[in-house]
């Protein structure tokens, strides 16, 4: 089932690339050191869009044979920490992680795995609230979500969740029917339904 | 919620064929019922969902119509009973509602339905199967309803609505007279008012005449509301030219303002010992004392043993009729003794001068219906036990013969007639029943075309034979095990049903099923005592000359009846 997309509005900004992929997620480097868009947003890769939410963010040395050690002993904040080392934006990175939840293909919207993951190197976006508002119309990609326990915990599901609602006119109305749809998915395990749900409505 | 009229206690579309969604079938057996899971959407709350009340559901072939019988909660986790929802977190509780925790409805399936509604060609039938998995559950809409339980006519009355619906509950008069009735109830949740609309109907109907030992005269001139604290009309009042009120205490119907057609005495030739026998209990008798009336009968005469042993004096005199019968003197002492407790009653004479059974047999064979009130002695069991017994015993042998006649081509088949008994434990226990003449009634005289109405408080108390013969049972609020499972024996569904009737409420509710219905029902019975309703039992009434044959259901008058038989007998 699709869901048709409307002529796309302005295109947001590029704020990664991915850097690897596989059919359920990707991996994106941010532009800018700890530019990483938040836990749980929505992000879309590649032209047509592969959409993904974002399930984990990281700051790391770009060479892991060169670990990163403290430098702010004498420093009276961490940002002169990070003034004294100019060579420290070169030496880190931020990447993060997304997980695949739908796709676009001849201007619909599938929420299921696509044919085939973003090529490396696709240019990494946010959504823009119209963007989401269309996509979140169903909400098909929360079965997605839902079934990956591995990346998708707990607090990405319930963060993706809230994310989404704050995008939209009724965001408690979708709060509800997210909620209902979890529910229904995870009906055999009550635990994980009331930490996300608590996630959820906090 | 959604908003709208509420029907049946759901939101209903106003004038939609089918009524409001509920949900889908998960389960089930055609034994047990069907388990329905209420829609997620928390659009329907179990707390709108009524036992009792009727759905009806799509299967893929027919469609089904029930009742519900049991709400109950479900979880799809059972931790959810260890771990509920906090409560200071609605959205959780609003999300958890519905889907994890969920609500479902036990459904009876009791008929099949046409498959579009409306439709009058097919008409509903016994349900012989269940509906598939994910059948769609509805609220019965009102059609539906109406289409199985018919509509008012010559044939079928008005007893009374199902539970928040408008329409109406009819019952079919001619299966309702062919076989037993029982009305049960606790004390005071309105078998009285229950009584008094079949017997409206009954009337209304002209299939049969009716004989009511109307132990408090509550039924013949007038009857008391103790609720509203008003008097409500009796049949006389109602039905002045159909029905026929005696009396066995004159004073007291001359207190309440009641015209009465007779007043009925009783010889003393009359009484048998199968009378005595029947009063053990209330007078106290021991077996070898009651029986002692047997061998009196059989030494003095029938017409004479009554008179001529209330008239030994003496102990001497008495030792020696002992002695002369083989009975224990101190027996035959006891029996003297309470004998002479009955024949105070003043409705009893030593020489009966008027035939007050056979008169009111005329009046009965005229199709008139007859209202015995007893006035004082109503509270009087021994009264009731002997007058009821002795007069049913009469009516028993003239339609025993009435109908043999008939059968031999001598003669018409005799009109249908329903005795009407309060306490009917009294008569029908089972210690009795064998032995009374209502035991006889109640279980063979369907076939000479009498019957019974049973009104008890106590439905365990009588006999599971008699109970097992009662064609339409009516019952009001019970919550004694034994009497619930006395009034549902060998009714199908009956485990659902225990549900359905404690849970009545204490007035003007009661269950009915057997013949008379297509499926048992609970319904809020029909308004007696204002002068709407009495407008509307008078309307329905029939005309006299009209009668209706009790087998074949056709509507004729007395002239096309004649007409027709003499057409059969040439």
């Amino acid at each position: 089932m699709g869901l048709m997309v409307v002529a796309s509005v302005q295109k947001p900004q590029k704020i990664g690339e991915v850097i690897s992929a596989t059919s359920t997620s990707f991996v994106s480097q941010a532009y800018k050191l700890y530019g990483a868009p938040p836990l749980g947003s929505l992000v879309q890769a590649g032209e047509p869009a592969t959409f993904g939410v974002v399930c984990q963010v990281r700051t790391e040395p770009f060479d892991p044979s060169r670990p990163v050690f403290a430098r702010g002993e004498t420093a009276a904040d961490e940002d002169e920490v990070y003034r004294d080392n100019p060579q420290l934006s070169r030496l880190l990175t931020t990447r993060f992680d997304a997980l695949v939840v739908g796709y676009l293909e001849g201007g619909n919207c599938f929420h299921r795995l696509p044919p085939l993951p973003p090529i490396v190197h696709s240019f990494v976006r946010s959504c823009l609230p119209d963007q989401v508002r269309i996509f979140a119309e169903s909400l098909g990609f929360l079965h997605l979500l839902a079934r990956d326990g591995a990346l998708a915990t707990d607090e990405v599901i319930g963060s993706c969740v809230q994310w989404v609602s704050a995008a939209l006119p009724d965001s408690h109305g979708f709060l509800l029917k997210a909620g209902r749809v979890l529910a229904g998915d995870l009906s055999g395990d009550l635990p994980r339904i009331n930490a996300i749900l608590r996630r959820i409505a906090s | 919620m959604i908003n709208g009229s509420s029907i049946n206690g759901w939101p209903q579309q106003p004038s939609g064929p089918t009524g409001q969604e509920l949900g889908h079938v998960v389960g089930g057996s055609l034994g047990q019922g069907v388990e329905v899971r209420l829609d997620s959407e928390g659009l329907v709350s179990v707390e709108d969902v009524k036992v009792g009340s009727f759905i009806t559901i799509q299967g893929d072939r027919h469609r089904f119509f029930g009742v519900v019988t049991d709400i109950a909660l479900g979880a799809t986790d059972p931790r959810l009973k260890n771990g509920p929802p906090p409560g200071d977190n609605p959205l959780l509780a609003q999300v958890i509602q519905g889907t994890v925790a969920y609500g479902t409805v036990s459904v009876l399936p009791h008929l099949t339905m046409p498959m579009a509604a409306g439709d009058r060609q097919d008409p509903p039938v016994a349900a012989k199967t269940i509906p598939t998995h994910f059948s769609r559950a509805y609220s019965a809409s009102q059609q539906d309803v109406a289409m199985v339980f018919g509509e008012e006519d010559q044939g079928h009355f008005w007893i009374g609505n199902p539970l928040d619906m408008d329409t109406k509950v009819c019952l079919d008069l001619g299966e309702l007279v062919k076989r037993s009735i029982g009305v049960f109830g606790k004390s005071g949740t309105g078998k009285t008012f229950l009584t008094r609309l079949l017997l409206v109907g009954i009337v209304q109907g002209g299939m049969a005449s009716s004989l009511i030992f109307d132990m408090h005269s509550e039924y013949g001139w007038s009857g008391q509301d103790s609720d509203r604290g008003i008097s409500v009309k009796g049949l006389k009042q109602l039905f002045p030219s159909q029905v026929s009120t005696f009396t066995l205490d004159e004073e007291s119907s001359r207190w309440r303002g009641s015209s009465t057609d007779g007043v009925v005495r009783i010889g003393y030739g009359e009484i048998e010992p199968e009378d005595v026998e029947l009063l053990r209990e209330t007078l106290n008798l021991s077996d070898v004392a009651a029986s002692a009336a047997y061998n009196l009968q059989q030494h003095f005469g029938q017409n004479q043993w009554m008179s001529q042993f209330l008239a030994v004096q003496g102990q001497a005199a008495m030792a020696q009729l002992a002695d002369q019968i083989g009975v224990q003197a101190q027996a035959l002492g006891a029996l003297h003794n309470r004998l002479r407790r009955i024949v105070r009653f003043r409705f009893l004479e030593e020489n009966g001068r008027n035939d007050a059974a056979k008169e009111i047999l005329d009046h009965l064979e005229a199709g008139k219906h007859v209202v015995l009130e007893f006035g004082r002695y109503g509270n009087d069991l021994t009264a009731y036990i002997l007058l009821s017994n002795l007069l049913s015993r009469r009516i028993h042998d003239r339609y025993v013969e009435l109908k043999e006649r008939a059968d031999g081509g001598q003669g018409k088949d005799p009109r249908p007639v329903v005795i009407v008994i309060e306490e009917a434990h009294k008569f029908l226990n089972p210690a009795v029943a064998s032995q009374t003449i209502f035991g006889v009634i109640a279980r063979e005289l369907r076939k000479y075309n009498v019957t019974l109405m049973v009104i008890d408080q106590r439905p365990s108390a009588i006999d599971s034979e008699v109970m097992s013969q009662l064609g339409t049972r009516l019952t009001c609020l019970l919550d004694n095990e034994r009497d619930i499972d006395a009034v549902l024996s060998g009714t199908p569904g009956s485990r659902q049903l225990r549900g359905v009737l404690s849970r009545l409420e204490a007035k003007q509710q009661a269950l009915i099923f057997g013949h008379a219905l297509p499926m048992p029902v609970v319904v809020h019975t029909r308004e007696y005592g204002s002068s709407k309703s009495y407008a509307e039992f008078s309307r329905g009434s029939v005309n006299p000359k009209i009668v209706t044959t009790g087998t074949t259901g056709i509507t004729e008058t007395r002239e096309q009846r004649l007409e027709r038989e003499i057409k059969e007998l040439f």
